[in-house]
């Protein structure tokens, strides 16, 4: 029981990442609220456009995993990924991005 | 190039480094020269049939994707998505646009557009004959970039030569056989190949490259379930042998989001991409991925102690919102009757289930279980390969060996179910075979470049050896950049073989590299090649004589060694489309619905697509029924004109009375009351005196044998060996218009309604006495 004070101290401890990693924790919480708000506008009004939602909910999760990539892509202290440059995460990112928002586009409808 | 100059370390270091990335330069041009080589093979392996036929389309089901194209070539991309065919499946007609798998009439129909836009003038059908040749030499070069990055480049080269000739793969890509699986096949092999390479580097790059690969081949097969249940299946694999790395995620979750979207993005598949069963499993490993990465992640932050506790805390938190979910999910997957798998696919996972349920499917001789000698005959001398490839996998076991070796297993459980499914098992024989051959090379070649005298004793060699491969990695990540090749002493034969320094070592402590002896390791070299040299030649032997067969047009040798060509089907076509008018239908048994829309550009009830049960059973009651009840549905459909195969006169199997049983069996499952056993005698299928009744007074018996007695006098039938049973009968309800020269295909037309029917304009009161004794007499029989 004692644990959950101290999960938020050691959380106090390791939010000062490097400034750009501490973003991405905000930036997935944004997206996992976006989801959540289309899930639930779904179930009440119904899922008529069913490519629509499916686009949408899609390109919430996609954002994040690629959010969630490239943070294990620039993390220093990840051993596997020491010769991959960051600004070379990044570009792989933003095409990957790219990509995903395209085919979400076309499949808006 | 001789090994001495590398070993000597030391001052002579830029020297020697100098030396090696020569010799990697050298390695790397004869490589490229190999793979050149190897696509040229593949190309011309399969064009035995252009030489011995022409360059004409094979089978049924190119037609159809010859139709498309030609479709799509004149009216261009946004009319073929529209397409609504009327000439089809009359009067349902059907949504091509949604209904067919798109990649390869885009693809053909690109290259088309670019080869004329650049002014070489290729007509539509030479490049849909040709399409499949090309895209299998891209699919040898994608297998040696997949073997590459397995297990090296000596491999990769091996496997690619063996898949370009692997039997298999040459029966559904031959020149002419423009079919899906020419095309798809290629992607299948790349995809599998950007994921290990994604698995590799762990690059977003390749991700993304992943998913597009992926949805080409959405868009070229419905196999491509395949894939979105292999790649999941590894992933768990992965995870619970604990190899679980960031690397994974990396490959997984990026190629999950973006090919469900993708796959959506494919008319055919629609919504079924978020479902079906089928990408269930994908979903499912997606969030099983997630939960392990936090996992994994939770237990960096916290202390071993903490995440104990942590870990009880979540788990008995997270069980019973799981145990909800999955309960609400089992009773919304159980609800529907086939639990959310389509047909298809159900028929892979129960062998018998197509059987008892889909006489369809069951029917079609694609679908049957190959027996064992197709196997040799479709893959050969890599049957015995294979489980070497496995063992080798094995030393050491890498993430993308372990996918190796579970593509392998799967596929050779499907292969084992349907004989059309052998083409998926051949490029994974083909991977395997290719790590067995080169590991075995190595070895060998080593033993024998070590033991030949002149080289200095053993120490030396093995510093030397140490000193130029390259540094290994803890893990089991093999590198991807080449290492140093090591050219034999002794000269290559065969030009595929490529001998290349092979890491990671096991361990690069090791001093002593095991060698066999001398004598030894020659002959296994010289047997190795002799093996190699019997696949080559059974390959190239089927390829000519077994797979070449356009199935439209056949041959035979006449007695003085001379070919008789039968071209019957062609003259029937050929007919209908001059002698009959544009909007004419056609009825004949499903399998020539493609060829008559394609080639005689007539409306047909029903081709090779079967999607509606229903209305192929009507067709198949229709053929077994008596003229009259036949009449009378052919003319509730405005059918014009029935085709019939025949294959009596000359001897040909594949015609319409052999496949008469199923049409009883279709027809019977939908109007029952056609009943198989009526058409059997003591359980037997006869045609001669013995048959039934109901048999010898069918549609199907009457046309095909009406006025046979004529050809020989006494009505023996070259096929069922017997002579027929009702010799001398008239045709009531139908005509005659056109025999071909050998018989094999014989067309009829209805003969119009009579003006005045005898008997019915006495008063009603009489005829509904003789439609009611109608009624009591036959057995519930819808059309009356």
């Amino acid at each position: 029981i004692s644990f959950i004070p101290y999960l938020f101290k050691r959380f106090q401890n390791f939010l000062p990442f490097p400034g750009r990693i501490e973003r991405f924790t905000f930036y997935l919480l944004d997206y996992n609220l976006c989801f959540d708000k289309q899930v639930v506008y779904m179930a009440v009004v119904g899922s008529f456009p069913f490519n629509s939602f499916l686009s949408g909910v899609l390109s919430c999760i996609g954002t994040a995993v690629l959010a969630v990539c490239l943070r294990i892509q620039v993390n220093k202290d990840n051993k596997e990924f020491k010769d991959v440059a960051p600004e070379r995460a990044f570009a792989d990112f933003i095409l990957c991005n790219l990509v995903l928002h395209l085919v979400i586009m076309n499949f808006l409808g | 190039m001789a090994s001495p100059e590398s070993a000597v370390n030391g001052p002579t270091m830029t020297a020697g480094a100098a030396s090696k990335s020569l010799r990697n330069a050298f390695g790397g041009v004869i490589a490229f020269i190999i793979l050149v080589l190897i696509g040229v093979l593949a190309f011309s392996i399969r064009l035995f049939s252009v030489i011995k036929y022409e360059s004409v389309i094979h089978e049924f089901d190119p037609y159809f994707n010859y139709r498309v194209t030609q479709f799509l070539s004149k009216n261009g991309i946004y009319d073929f998505w529209n397409w609504f065919d009327d000439r089809t499946w009359y009067p349902l007609g059907r949504v091509i646009g949604g209904t067919v798998y798109p990649g390869l009439t885009l693809t053909a129909g690109t290259i088309w557009k670019v080869v004329n836009s650049l002014n070489i003038p290729l007509s539509v059908e030479t490049v849909c004959v040709f399409t499949a040749p090309i895209f299998s030499a891209f699919a040898s070069w994608a297998a040696y970039l997949l073997t590459k990055e397995v297990k090296g480049p000596g491999a990769g080269l091996t496997a690619a030569a063996l898949l370009a000739m692997v039997p298999s793969y040459i029966s559904r890509s031959v020149a002419g056989s423009y079919d899906n699986e020419a095309v798809a096949i290629f992607a299948l092999v790349f995809t599998f190949y950007l994921y290990i390479k994604t698995l590799n580097t762990g690059s977003l790059f390749y991700a993304t490259l992943n998913a597009l690969a992926y949805f080409y081949m959405v868009c070229s097969w419905g196999g491509y379930t395949f894939i979105i249940n292999l790649i999941p299946m590894h992933v768990l694999l992965c995870i619970v042998t604990g190899r679980y790395s960031s690397r994974l995620y990396i490959a997984y979750a990026p190629l999950v989001v973006l090919g469900t979207l993708l796959a959506s993005l494919v008319p055919v598949v629609g919504f079924n991409a978020v479902l079906t069963s089928e990408h269930f499993a994908s979903f499912l490993v997606f969030i099983i991925i997630h939960v392990v990465a936090l996992a994994y992640y939770i237990k960096g932050i916290l202390s071993p102690k903490m995440f104990k506790v942590a870990v009880t805390l979540v788990v008995s938190a997270g069980l019973a919102v799981c145990c909800a979910v999955i309960a609400i999910l089992i009773a919304v997957v159980a609800s529907s009757p086939t639990k959310g798998w389509s047909g298809r696919s159900l028929t892979l996972l129960d062998p018998t289930y197509a059987s008892k349920y889909i006489p369809i499917i069951a029917s079609v001789s694609e679908h049957q279980p190959p027996t064992w000698p197709s196997y040799f005959m479709d893959i050969n001398v890599l049957a015995f390969l294979v489980p070497a490839g496995i063992i080798a996998c094995f030393m050491p076991l890498t993430d993308s060996s372990s996918f190796v070796i579970l593509y392998i297993v799967t596929s050779v459980y499907f292969s084992g179910v349907m004989v059309r499914l052998m083409l998926v098992l051949a490029p994974a024989a083909c991977i395997l075979s290719g790590i067995a051959l080169s590991e075995a090379f190595n070895v060998l070649t080593r033993s024998i470049k070590f033991q030949l005298p002149g080289i200095a004793g053993n120490p030396s060699i093995a510093s030397e050896e140490n000193g130029s491969s390259t540094v290994v990695a803890p893990n089991d990540i093999p590198k991807t950049e080449e290492a140093a090749k090591e050219k034999p002493a002794k000269k290559n034969r065969k030009k595929e073989k490529e001998n290349v320094e092979k890491k990671p070592t096991p361990s690069k402590t090791e001093k002593r590299l095991l060698v066999l002896p001398l004598e030894a390791s020659v002959i296994a070299v010289l047997l190795l090649v002799l093996l190699g040299a019997f696949y080559v030649v059974h390959c190239v032997w089927a390829a000519a004589e077994a797979y070449s067969a356009p199935s439209i047009v056949l041959t035979s040798h006449s007695n003085d060694g001379g070919l008789h060509v039968f071209d019957d089907f062609r003259e029937a076509y050929s007919w209908l489309s001059h002698n009959t008018d544009v909007d004419d239908k056609v009825a004949s048994w499903w399998d020539y619905g493609y060829q008559t829309t394609a080639m005689a550009n007539r409306t047909v009830l029903v081709d090779n697509n079967t999607w509606n049960n229903t209305h192929i059973a009507t067709v198949g009651t229709a053929m077994s029924s008596p003229e009259k009840q036949a009449w009378e549905i052919f003319h509730s459909l405005d059918v014009k004109y029935v085709l019939v195969v025949f294959g009596g006169v000359v001897g040909y199997p594949s015609d319409d009375i052999n496949k008469f049983l199923w049409m009883v069996r279709i027809g019977g499952g939908v109007f029952p009351h056609i009943k198989e056993p009526d058409y059997l005698r003591d359980g037997q299928y006869r045609i001669d005196a013995q048959a039934t009744p109901t048999m010898l007074n069918c549609l199907m018996y009457k046309l095909s044998y009406f006025r046979f007695v004529e050809t020989d006098g006494k009505g023996f039938d070259r096929v069922r060996r017997t002579e027929i049973g009702k010799k001398h009968f008239k045709l009531t309800h139908f005509e005659e218009v056109f025999t071909t020269h050998h018989w094999m295909v014989r067309i009829y037309k209805l003969k119009p309604q009579r003006n005045r029917i005898r008997g019915k304009t006495k008063k009603s009161k009489s005829s509904r006495s003789v439609s009611s004794k109608r009624d009591v007499r036959g057995k519930r029989n819808p059309w009356h």
